[in-house]
């Protein structure tokens, strides 16, 4: 398949007896937005950190198919990621604390550096001018997710919310194709998260970044996927449109559990 | 208040921020030129020594401030400096090329030290620094034919060009540029790409990594040049002292060196220097007034570590930003009179742990 971005073949990963990752194949096309539901511990996270290559797969490959061609992922370091234009946020916010908000954003900025140690050391004039552009790119992140007020705040004193939209920010600094997403929505209100399934769309359709998210909230992922893939026990359970994996019988029981499970609690009415 | 009015980028990127900052680090530069003239010699000494020790703060704070790499044997790469600086110049080698060989062999060295320092974090890094202190310490002693072991090693005064520098005067000056050069090095670093990349590795390893930071190098980076600011704060200070043993670079110093860094305040430029005036006056201070007190407390031995170790841990207790932070907040006071109220630096904690992938 030619519109084909990221591809996982048989992965599988093994932490002592459990097996997190079992055999999960799927694959991410170009433009998408593709979302990984589950319950707790299916495993959605250790797919994510296994993409951002924080974990090794005891089995099984990724294969991206970005512009520099066909890349095995696994054989990347960790660091190397953000180069390719995979970018990410995390579950639990990881931002640079005791930074300002711009700040954050030009580490994002980071992979595009072109200058070395000892032009930086003396601030050379290239330096000077690839700061402006960083700048130049950070504002427009900036304005695209109104964080204008926040620019010049440490990160430190934010609240969650905001804290959740600069770390948005900061990945969409290093200008990726694939975003990855781990629960975009966790800890924001009903508000919170309409403008981030705003935000969310907006980034794939005017910016076409590719996005490979985990969320739980089913409204949201309704509101912006494309695909969904069902994991439970860190196997694939279904594939497809959002209607449709809510519906199919082994999500309901990896969710809600089987109807003969709860017969024998059934009182004998006549 | 100063509210300033942005209109370009390269507002945030310039050095001086406002006119203000022209004004005071000008002044503040005048009356270093000057003090040769304002002080006498005893004094111009000890300013001598706060260069110095700024110089070797700054690389320090460049490790533990702004990368979060803390280094209990920083003492070892300014012995590594100040013995490279003897031997080269009894070589008969002149200042500069000497220099530039403290300085690099010590970054050298740092780069040796900062290799095992990529899979050692926090309490066991300070650790693995420590008996690497206690390493340099002893090869310092033991390898007599290079360094004259214990007896010790006499320094020249610097030959610049064909000049020697005999004077006080004439050294301080040396020093006073070098400082200079240093704190602009360092400032130019924390404001490009690369200080921003030590700063996130302290603040998080792990998405500093998902942004493409090379952690390795940017950790081997960062403890040598901090180690090649050690090395030139040594030669500085072996050249000041003109004789030096392996006892000067002992984990005292290493300790003095953090004590400096702490106290002027973790995490800023201005207070390496704050430290190093605060590490060479308290002794001074403590002298001055040992006449006043009574001599059952005077001469008790000790009395200096015990001052020492009291101002640690207050500033630990109450001050954790150190002397910069302090001066920040009366700065504010003063900008905000009289709407200064109570609980302004009170800091919310936050309650949201984050289990960090390690």
């Amino acid at each position: 398949m030619s519109d084909t971005l990221l591809q996982a073949h048989d992965l599988s990963v093994q932490f002592g007896g459990v097996r997190a990752v079992h055999e999960v194949n799927f694959d991410v096309r170009q433009g998408e937005v593709f979302t990984l539901i589950g319950p707790n511990g299916a495993g959605k996270t250790t797919v994510f950190n296994l993409i951002s290559r924080i974990y090794n797969p005891t089995h099984g490959h990724i294969t991206w198919h970005g512009p520099q061609g066909v890349v095995n992922l696994t054989q990347r370091p960790p660091h190397s990621m953000a180069q390719l234009g995979i970018a990410r946020t995390f579950q639990n916010i990881e931002l640079f604390e005791h930074a300002s908000v711009l700040q954050n954003l030009l580490i994002g900025r980071h992979v595009h550096q072109q200058t070395g140690f000892w032009q930086n050391l003396l601030f050379t004039p290239a330096v000077r001018r690839s700061e402006r552009a960083f700048r130049a790119y950070a504002e427009q992140v900036i304005e695209l997710l109104d964080l204008q007020h926040h620019r010049d705040a440490l990160v430190a004193g934010l609240p969650y919310g905001v804290r959740k939209v600069v770390e948005l920010a900061r990945a969409l600094c290093t200008d990726p194709k694939l975003l990855l997403l781990d629960e975009p929505s966790s800890g924001l209100n009903t508000e919170e998260t309409d403008d981030m399934a705003f935000w969310i769309r907006d980034i794939q359709q005017e910016l076409g970044v590719t996005i490979l998210m985990v969320e739980h909230d089913m409204r949201l992922v309704s509101m912006v996927s494309d695909r969904v893939l069902a994991m439970n026990q860190g196997q694939v359970l279904a594939l497809g449109s959002p209607s449709e994996v809510q519906s199919h019988p082994r999500v309901v029981e990896a969710y809600l559990g089987s109807a003969d499970d709860v017969s024998h609690l059934r009182r004998n009415t006549p | 208040m100063r509210f300033i009015f942005k209109t370009h980028y390269n507002q945030d990127i310039q050095l001086a921020k406002h006119s203000g900052h022209v004004f005071w680090y000008g002044l503040l530069l005048l009356l270093l030129v000057l003090s040769p003239v304002l002080l006498d010699e005893y004094w111009l000494a000890q300013l001598t020594f706060v260069l110095i020790y700024g110089i070797v703060g700054l690389g320090l704070m460049l490790l533990a401030g702004f990368t979060g790499l803390f280094s209990i044997g920083h003492a070892a790469f300014l012995g590594v400096g100040a013995y490279t600086q003897a031997v080269c110049t009894q070589a008969g080698m002149s200042f500069v090329p000497a220099l530039i060989c403290a300085t690099g062999l010590s970054a050298a060295v740092g780069v040796l030290v900062g290799l095992p320092a990529l899979r050692i974090k926090g309490i066991y890094l300070g650790i693995a620094t420590l008996s690497f202190g206690f390493i340099v310490e002893e090869v310092l002693a033991r390898w007599e034919s290079v360094t004259g072991g214990n007896a010790g090693i006499h320094l020249k005064a610097p030959n610049l060009w064909g000049h020697t520098v005999n004077s006080a005067e004439g050294f301080y000056f040396l020093c006073l540029v070098l400082a200079v050069i240093s704190t602009l090095g360092v400032l130019n670093l924390l404001r490009s790409p690369t200080g921003r990349a030590f700063v996130a590795i302290r603040d998080s390893e792990i998405s500093a990594q998902s942004m493409g930071i090379h952690l390795a190098y940017y950790k081997t980076l960062s403890f040598a040049v901090s180690a090649a600011l050690a090395g030139l704060g040594g030669a500085l200070y072996g050249h000041k002292m003109q004789f030096i043993s392996p006892d000067q670079f002992s984990v005292l110093q290493s300790i003095d060196l953090l004590l400096m860094i702490v106290v002027g305040g973790l995490g800023s430029v201005h207070g390496a220097f704050l430290g190093a005036l605060f590490l060479i006056v308290l002794p001074q201070l403590i002298s001055l007034t040992k006449d006043s007190l009574p001599d059952a407390i005077a001469l008790a031995p000790g009395l200096q570590s015990l001052v020492y170790g009291l101002v640690l841990i207050a500033f630990v207790l109450f001050e954790p930003m150190g002397l910069y932070g302090r001066w920040l907040k009366v700065r504010t006071y003063l900008q905000v009179f009289p709407f200064y109220r109570r609980g302004l630096f009170k800091r919310q904690k936050t309650f949201q742990k984050s289990e960090r992938v390690r």
